[in-house]
């Protein structure tokens, strides 16, 4: 399958669109028309053809423009990509295993030359092609993480393990749900997931460090989270909060179904193989409420869930000033009807909008 | 003076303990203002310790209140410093000697505690092996989210960045690394719209 490559905005002009393919495979995250916290762990080893969770690190239409307003917001603020010094191995390792699983994954996209320790890396999507030494940070032009990250779609944390538990010690976060990696960096898994609410008292984080600090190499695992965005904008990070936090207040109930976004990451965990680092790649996908009701079963649900949020989940995630105008809208969508189990589109199945 | 209560938070807020004896080869205690006070009680309890320790001591507000009290203690060594920040090379120049079986003990403000752990961390000691007990005022070290700009002694929530001058709530999310907690714009949803300022824990 060959990719077009959209050339679009995620700021100012707002010229993000999903494809009627992006919204077929767009990673729906609510399996039943409910939603709380849980370890919603699963295996990282492929899925359906043509979703998000076939490849390794998915690429999809959005990869050339995601790419670019990265390197905006690093030209903005460079501390967005930040690794402690004992974490540069960490880098390689990640350098190694998203050239490796791209190449193998889009050969038509990219390839990966290994002779020794010279390796050719060719990026045609980003016309890169660059000749390096692996593990010489003389022969890259900035840092191995931050070089590979500049390429690849998706927030990257990488955490050390060591005493039971995994440190946020390195990272590249510019599509973040408002958290900070500057503030963050350094901290024990339980101190950067402090703000959450309700989870630590419900042993969600004491139940995802253990299983986290026993991933393996070669055996990848993965799960959702989701958050609301007015505006298709990737860097909703609190560091920019005094200039994006004012597009909150300019829904309408004539403008919600284009502005308001449901935004989620698709988190993955993987082992690394010298440094014994956990990747942990986070990957926003930003669909629009007027694309998401397009899929009956996922309008209806999407109301319901929305309708059902406890309160301190609705405030933590940052949309209950504006949830009656949501639900003012999603309502239209939601006819009563049952919906069918598990989070696919099923548009064969589902019967359309009875309303 | 009683200690203060702090209300239970989340758990990347520093919690403050007791300052107790502990047997080491070396004693480090570096306190400003009434912190003094949670020396002069280690004291009490092992004079001994307090003969082998070397005190770094910023008096801050508190002037000559404990600084003769302190000198009564006899330790080893006794720095008074005008500042936090003038107080640092030698805080360095001392973890820099600093061997295995060396105690440190911090009393006083949250700012004080988190540089001086901070320095501690970056000596290699771990943030758990640091003893601390929190004395006298309650105000926080905090960092605009926005700028990275530190204001110090924050007594208000919200308060105005020093640096860039947004209107920032005070949170109780801390980072060891930068001592200090954050601050973020609290008017950013709905510009001009800032709460009277509320006096912490009031």
């Amino acid at each position: 399958m060959t990719i077009q490559f959209n050339k679009e905005t995620f700021r100012d002009d707002y010229s993000f669109r999903n494809s009627d393919w992006a919204i077929k495979r767009f990673p729906f995250p609510f399996h039943e028309d409910s939603y709380m916290y849980s370890v919603n762990m699963e295996q990282h080893r492929g899925g359906p053809e043509g979703s998000v969770y076939e490849k390794r690190f998915d690429v999809d239409e959005h990869y050339v423009s995601e790419m670019q307003d990265r390197a905006l917001v690093l030209a903005d603020d460079p501390l967005r990509c930040q690794s402690l010094p004992h974490m540069t191995l960490a880098g390689w390792d990640t350098l190694e295993l998203i050239m490796v699983s791209k190449s193998e994954d889009y050969p038509d996209l990219f390839e990966l030359d290994r002779d020794g320790d010279r390796w050719r890396w060719i990026n045609k999507p980003m016309g890169i092609d660059h000749t390096f030494t692996f593990l010489d940070e003389t022969t890259l032009p900035c840092g191995p993480l931050e070089y590979i990250t500049r390429q690849a779609q998706g927030d990257f944390a990488v955490l050390d393990q060591r005493n039971d538990m995994l440190y946020m010690d390195a990272g590249m976060v510019t599509t973040q749900a408002d958290w900070s990696l500057d503030f963050d960096i350094g901290m024990d898994f339980f101190e950067w997931h402090a703000p959450v609410p309700l989870a630590h008292e419900m042993g969600i984080f004491k139940r995802a460090l253990k299983f986290l600090l026993n991933i393996q190499q070669g055996a990848p695992a993965r799960r959702l989270n989701w958050t609301m965005t007015v505006n298709p904008l990737l860097d909703t990070s609190p560091e920019n909060y005094h200039k994006w936090g004012v597009q909150k207040a300019t829904l309408t109930p004539d403008n919600i179904g284009a502005k308001q976004h449901l935004r989620v990451e698709l988190q993955t965990f993987y082992r690394l193989p010298r440094s014994n680092a956990l990747l942990f790649p986070i990957r926003c996908y930003l669909i629009a409420f007027q694309d998401i009701v397009t899929i009956p079963k996922w309008g209806r649900r999407l109301h319901r869930v929305v309708r059902d949020l406890p309160e301190e989940l609705a405030d933590y995630k940052g949309f209950i000033d504006n949830r009656p105008l949501m639900l003012d809208y999603l309502s239209k969508f939601d006819d009563g009807l049952p919906t069918s189990a598990g989070v696919w589109p099923d548009l064969d199945t589902e019967p359309p909008l009875s309303k | 003076m009683s200690k203060f209560q702090f209300p239970e938070s989340i758990r990347s807020r520093p919690v403050y303990g007791t300052l107790e004896p502990r047997p080491g080869k070396a004693h480090l205690m570096i306190a400003d203002a009434e912190g003094a006070e949670a020396l002069i009680d280690l004291a009490a309890q092992d004079a001994d310790l307090i003969h082998a320790a070397h005190i770094i001591y910023i008096p801050k507000n508190t002037g000559e209140t404990y600084v003769e009290k302190l000198r009564a203690l006899a330790p080893a060594q006794l720095y008074v410093g005008p500042s936090y920040e003038a107080s640092v090379p030698r805080i360095r120049r001392v973890l820099s000697d600093a061997h295995m079986g060396l105690q440190i003990y911090l009393a006083g403000t949250e700012g004080l505690m988190g540089q001086a752990m901070n320095e501690a961390m970056h000596a290699g000691i771990p943030h758990s092996a640091v003893q601390t007990e929190h004395r006298g005022s309650v105000a926080r070290r905090m960092q605009c989210v926005h700028c990275k700009g530190i204001t110090e002694d924050v007594m208000t929530d919200p308060f105005v960045c020093s640096h860039c001058g947004l209107n920032l709530f005070v949170r109780d999310h801390y980072s060891r690394r930068l001592a200090a907690f954050q601050g973020v714009c609290v008017d950013a949803e709905d510009p001009g719209n800032v709460p009277e300022p509320v006096e912490l824990y009031k």
